[in-house]
């Protein structure tokens, strides 16, 4: 690094800031249409000098979405408490069954093991669509559409495989000899997953429960199709913003906002796990 | 109560499908007594990693039976066996420092603070890693690493202590001055211990009795001196030994007065019957092919010896390496002197019978070494 010319350093720093705006200014954007109205955002040409209101974040917050054919209800702090309660449980769910499932695939080899873990890892790269009408008929003969519970199994289908694939690999990195002197030194196999198994992968499986939480909470399709309004994400509830008399950009804009901004807390708390995480490798002896 | 602390009986080890897998380990016996250290010698792949984990309990017996103390233990969870063990990798707990990592062995013995300290201190100081008890893995070297989970294992009083490749990383003249004492250690405490080590000074220097293995076989399980003095087949001849012993193919012919052995290029080594007991001379006769071997500090130079051509001569600092061209393959001497010849000179070479160790050609079985019958 610090044989870098100035120049490179110049050139570097240019690079790096157009990476940043490419990808900042979308989100920059919409943080600033969500203090405007749908008048200023459609102006010609765009400008940044408005006067900011607060009246999208109330109209989401009340309830009530004014438009031009008249007052709507929506139900948008519904979805979005439908959103972190389906994630959270979900990825609490997935940790729960993936975590020991990851440890035994990544620890013993039992017969069908291999195929036992490729069956659930396709359920990742099966387009969801393709088991979407079978999944819907089953759901109504099972009592299970419009159903929390049923949603959350079904988001399984997108957290589990992340789990336990991630989480295995960080089991796989750990040493097995590392397990077997705890274990040698007079403790039970579980012992030794709860006391050097799980603190050695912890930051493997933040990081993994981590996504899992950020697909959940993107998921679209299957809410959409196996739920109704008042369990439905924001991902579907952000469709009520097209109304009959037009898409509404400024409530869409602070509806994005508010929904954004969970997982980009976490995902910065969790930085630094993840970091961690991806130098867990660098323990090894 | 027996006096004997493991009993290996009938053991396999295959990694897959029991008789269709590898084959690691092949009808193992062995028994170790209590007080005893063992050394498992071998090359890579040669059986003694997994027999030793075997005895831990961190793989699966696939037959036959292993028992601690008199009881069978092959089913048993490692837990309940009472092992210590040092590991190859080291296997430290990396969120422990060296110190916890040591005192994490004795948590199970419940012995209080201030002992468990003073056993601590105690194991620091005979692995000279006093200095760094308070690091942690991550930040200490290879070698300091292997010296901590040495000490791990060593402070345990386990029934058996398993030692793989304990002293590997370490710089060899802190290994030299380790040996002594970590012998000192088990010895003084009565511990019974079993180190698997490719390293034949190690072996030698710390084992009551070798066991050495190859291609998963016991090849000869016994005191160091016999193993130099009387391996029991060309394996363990030729394995054990540094240089290592020469070993030419001969066809053998006798009568009432002489032995004659016959090697490549016509080369004829030949022997006054007398030289060898009557025994050994039936059993010679009774083969047709033999391999002879002998050690390369047994060869002796001589005027009336067999013709020999220098090919390497080497000065190591404190004694002569000669690599001498004979019947057809290569001779190495050990001399104890600085050796003046040229490369291509001309030497006699002369095999002393009582050094010479016959094998049989086939079976690469031990004959007779020098005057005696394996």
């Amino acid at each position: 690094m610090d044989t870098m010319s100035p120049v490179e350093r110049v050139l570097r720093a240019l690079a790096l800031t157009l990476v940043v705006v490419f990808f900042m200014f979308p989100i920059f954007w919409i943080f600033l249409m969500s203090f405007q109205t749908n008048e200023t955002i459609l102006s010609i040409p765009p400008s940044i000098v408005f006067s900011p209101t607060l009246s999208n974040y109330a109209a989401l917050i009340t309830g009530k979405l004014q438009t031009a054919a008249g007052t709507l209800d929506i139900a948008f702090m519904r979805n979005l408490g439908n959103s972190i309660f389906l994630s959270v449980t979900s990825v609490a769910v997935a940790l729960v069954l993936g975590v020991p499932a990851a440890y035994a695939f990544a620890r013993h080899k039992f017969k069908g093991s291999e195929d036992i873990a490729f069956t659930l890892l396709s359920f990742r790269f099966a387009p969801p669509l393709l088991v979407l009408l079978p999944l819907t008929q089953y759901f109504q003969w099972l009592g299970l559409s419009n159903t929390y519970f049923g949603l959350i199994w079904v988001y399984q289908l997108i957290c589990l495989p992340l789990i336990l694939w991630i989480v295995r690999g960080y089991f796989e990195d750990i040493s097995a000899d590392v397990e077997y002197a705890y274990r040698i030194a007079g403790h039970s196999w579980f012992a030794t997953f709860r006391k050097i198994a799980l603190p050695l992968a912890g930051p493997g499986i933040a990081a993994a429960g981590l996504l899992a939480f950020i697909f959940a909470w993107n998921n679209f399709v299957f809410a959409l199709v196996l739920a109704s309004a008042d369990k439905q994400p924001v991902t579907v509830g952000a469709l009520a913003f097209i109304t009959s008399s037009g898409i509404q950009y400024g409530q869409i804009a602070s509806a994005i906002v508010l929904s954004v901004t969970p997982t980009l807390a976490l995902a910065l708390y969790a930085q630094r796990y993840l970091v961690e995480g991806l130098s867990l490798g660098a323990v090894k002896g | 109560m027996t006096d004997t602390a493991l009993l290996i009986r009938d053991v396999d080890k295959f990694y897959g499908p029991v008789d269709y897998g590898v084959h690691a380990v092949k009808k193992l016996n062995m028994d170790v007594r209590k007080g005893e250290i063992i050394a498992l010698l071998g090359s890579s792949g040669c059986g003694k990693t997994s027999t030793l984990r075997m005895i831990a309990g961190f793989e699966a017996v696939s037959r036959g039976t292993i028992s601690l103390g008199g009881r069978e233990v092959q089913t048993f969870a490692p837990v309940r066996r009472n092992v210590a063990m040092a590991f190859e990798g080291y296997s430290l707990y990396p969120p422990l420092t060296v110190r916890e990592n040591i005192a994490f062995a004795l948590k199970a013995s419940k012995l209080s603070q201030s002992v468990v300290d003073d056993k601590v201190a105690g194991i620091a100081k005979l692995l000279e890693i006093e200095d760094i008890l308070g690091r942690y893995p991550s930040s200490i070297s290879g070698g300091q690493q292997q010296r901590a989970s040495l000490g791990r294992a060593l402070i345990r009083d386990a029934s058996l202590h398993l030692l793989d490749e304990p002293m590997g990383q370490l710089e060899p003249q802190l290994r030299a001055v380790l040996r002594g004492r970590i012998k000192h250690y088990i010895k003084e405490r009565g511990l019974t211990a079993i180190l698997v080590t490719h390293d034949q000074t190690e072996a030698n220097a710390l084992a009551d009795r070798i066991a050495v293995m190859e291609g998963g076989v016991l090849q000869q399980f016994d005191t160091p001196q016999k193993i130099k003095e009387r391996p029991a087949n060309l394996f363990t001849g030729t394995f054990v030994g540094e240089p290592p012993m020469n070993v030419f193919e001969a066809s053998i012919t006798g009568s009432e007065t002489r032995v004659s052995f016959g090697l490549k290029d016509g080369v004829r080594l030949e022997y006054p019957a007398s030289d060898f007991s009557h025994a050994v001379r039936d059993a010679l006769m009774k083969r047709q092919k033999v391999v002879l071997g002998i050690r390369p500090y047994s060869v002796r130079r001589s005027a009336d010896g067999v013709a020999g051509r220098v090919a390497v001569n080497q000065w190591l600092g404190d004694q002569t390496h000669i690599a001498a061209d004979f019947a057809g393959g290569t001779m190495v001497l050990v001399e104890h002197d600085r050796t003046e010849l040229a490369v291509g000179q001309p030497i006699g070479i002369r095999l002393d019978p009582s050094s010479l160790h016959v094998f049989d050609g086939d079976s690469g079985k031990a004959i007779s070494h020098g005057e005696e019958l394996a």
